[in-house]
């Protein structure tokens, strides 16, 4: 299934990872994941929140630039090479991928991927033609 | 030692009735050739012939740079195009530069000019020059090659950049004589430093600094870095390029060729002239050029004229330092910036936001030019190098324009203030 996330502009200067947190406590927003690549001057934080609609209302109003898009969140068998399979995948169906990062969750016996895809419908149909096991919707 | 004593030296009133003999030529010349002032003139019912004494050039309306630009590029030319054989540019307030042409006897003048205030400055004819200036539109480094050659003194035309092969040309071609920016003047001393080789290596002696403003504290620096006597010279490109003014030894301002540059100071709010000796906006008018003949151009530099006896046995008027500016040009590495020229790259992105902040700084004895835009098109936000990509075009869009290179930061929306009224979207840091 297709994961909402948002996208925040961050400039590399004190506290704004701080701050971001903070809008999202104070309008009791609960997160689920974020990561954040550095760079010298900017960063793109993202993030998966309970509600993202919200998030992105109450980060904009707070003056942040935001905005969101769709991942689509896979399981993959939690050994070695069960990564590389889904990939190879994805590459032969021609899906390029943009970014992607992994969703710690306790007590899983799969590891689930984040993706960022060039093309969602042609990962879709690879993803089900290849029987690959999408995130159920209740996990997050 | 003088390059042409007789007008150097020339008696204050000898000297006036030669400048009102060129005034009235020069104003008749112009409203008989372009119809620009002709326009100007007629629109307040003036004539050639009201002028009658230097007194009455306060009759006539000033000139502006808006004026160049309205007219790009040729309008404001007193001559048929076969007649021009030179053509300079320099930045404009817009997107296009401001254009200026010279006749043959215009870049005689010129060269003139310029060798008169390398004499005044100590520069002779056995001087090995270095012009470290850039080549091309700008003209400060063909101004002072011109007149280099006229003084008689080898030239090695460098241009600007590659500081390393800079230091190394002028140790190894024996250079006794610097022509720079000050600022970058100041920075070959760095990379000689660098580079381990000292004053004493160069046979340097003396330094002719301009196209930007200097403080008496870098030609200090200068002098002890460069082991030069440092002296600054004044110019642009409007009125002919650098050779309006230079310091002799004594450096106790700037002295004007009055006989081909008609100085005026008035008050910059209410653009009367101001009492002798005061400070205020430098307007000039071009007493003997054919190309581009200027009536009362508003230089918009800041400094006030000094008649007192210069020590040097000039008798001309001088100019101190230029102390500002009353627009909102910025010099940056010598070269003019507008921030309206900025604005107008800035308008032209549409990822980005209206909102930007312009700030000035000098590291080490370089300019920094930094400008901070928002993010508007969120959707850059999917990856890096989208927004990577946005940078390098905004920064290449600015280098067309500006013709030097900025640094482009992305900021957040809110980190830029707001501003209410007159926006102040500059912030010079730099101290000269």
């Amino acid at each position: 299934m297709l994961v909402n996330q948002i996208a925040v502009f961050l400039e590399n200067r004190k506290g704004r990872v701080g701050d971001f947190a903070k809008v999202l406590a104070d309008n009791k927003i609960d997160l689920v994941s974020m990561s954040i690549a550095d760079t010298k001057e900017f960063g793109i934080l993202r993030a998966i929140t309970r509600d993202n609609s919200k998030a992105v209302k109450v980060l904009r109003e707070a003056g942040f630039t935001v905005t969101s898009s769709d991942l689509i969140g896979i399981e993959v068998e939690d050994r070695a090479g069960g990564l590389s399979e889904v990939l190879e995948l994805l590459y032969i169906g021609g899906v390029e991928i943009e970014y992607l990062y992994s969703y710690a969750r306790t007590e899983a016996k799969k590891a689930i991927i984040m993706l960022k895809v060039s093309d969602i419908q042609k990962a879709m149909a690879v993803i089900e033609k290849n029987k690959i096991k999408v995130l159920e919707n209740s996990i997050i | 030692m003088f390059f042409d004593s007789k007008i150097e030296q020339m008696g204050r009133e000898e000297m006036r009735a030669l400048q009102l003999e060129r005034l009235k030529k020069i104003v008749k010349y112009a409203y008989e050739r372009v119809p620009f002032y002709k326009k100007k003139f007629d629109e307040i019912g003036l004539k050639p012939e009201d002028i009658q004494t230097l007194e009455d050039i306060s009759k006539i309306p000033y000139t502006t740079k808006t004026d160049l630009r309205d007219n790009y590029p040729y309008g404001l030319l007193a001559v048929p195009m076969d007649d021009i054989v030179r053509v300079h540019a320099s930045s404009g307030t817009s997107g296009k530069p401001t254009v200026v042409a010279y006749t043959k006897n215009d870049l005689d003048m010129w060269s003139d000019c310029v060798a008169r205030l390398i004499v005044a400055a100590g520069g002779k004819k056995s001087d090995v020059v270095q012009i470290s200036f850039g080549y091309g539109l700008f003209t400060g480094a063909l101004g002072l090659h011109q007149g280099w050659e006229k003084v008689g003194a080898s030239v090695i035309p460098a241009s600007s950049g590659n500081t390393e092969r800079q230091v190394m040309l002028m140790k190894d071609l024996g250079a006794t004589a610097l022509v720079a920016t000050p600022s970058y003047g100041l920075y070959i001393s760095e990379v000689m430093e660098k580079m381990g080789i000292k004053k004493e290596d160069l046979k340097l002696r003396i330094g002719l600094f301009g196209s930007e403003a200097s403080s008496p504290e870098m030609h200090k620096e200068l002098q002890d870095k460069l082991g030069v006597f440092p002296t600054d010279n004044y110019g642009l490109s409007e009125i002919i390029g650098p050779g309006v003014s230079g310091e002799c030894e004594y450096k106790c301002g700037m002295h004007i060729n009055e006989d081909h540059f008609y100085p005026e100071i008035i008050d910059r709010e209410t653009l009367m002239p101001v009492a002798d000796g005061e400070w205020g906006e430098l307007v000039i008018t071009t007493l003997t050029k054919e190309g581009l003949p200027m009536l009362r151009y508003r230089t918009k530099d800041i400094t006030r004229l000094i008649t007192d006896k210069c020590k040097c046995g000039r008798t001309t008027t001088r100019m101190d330092r230029i102390q500002g500016r009353s627009d909102d040009m910025l010099i940056i590495r010598g070269v003019n910036v507008f921030p309206s020229q900025i604005e107008g790259v800035l308008m032209s992105i549409p990822e980005i936001g209206g909102n930007y902040e312009i700030v000035v700084e000098r590291i080490g004895h370089l300019d920094k030019l930094t400008i901070n835009v928002e993010v508007k098109e969120v959707t850059l936000l999917d990856n890096y190098s989208k927004l990577e990509d946005l940078i390098r075009k905004v920064r290449q869009k600015l280098k067309v324009v500006l013709q030097i290179d900025a640094v482009v930061k992305l900021v957040e929306p809110q980190s830029l203030k707001r501003f209410e009224g007159k926006a102040k979207r500059v912030t010079d840091l730099r101290k000269i």
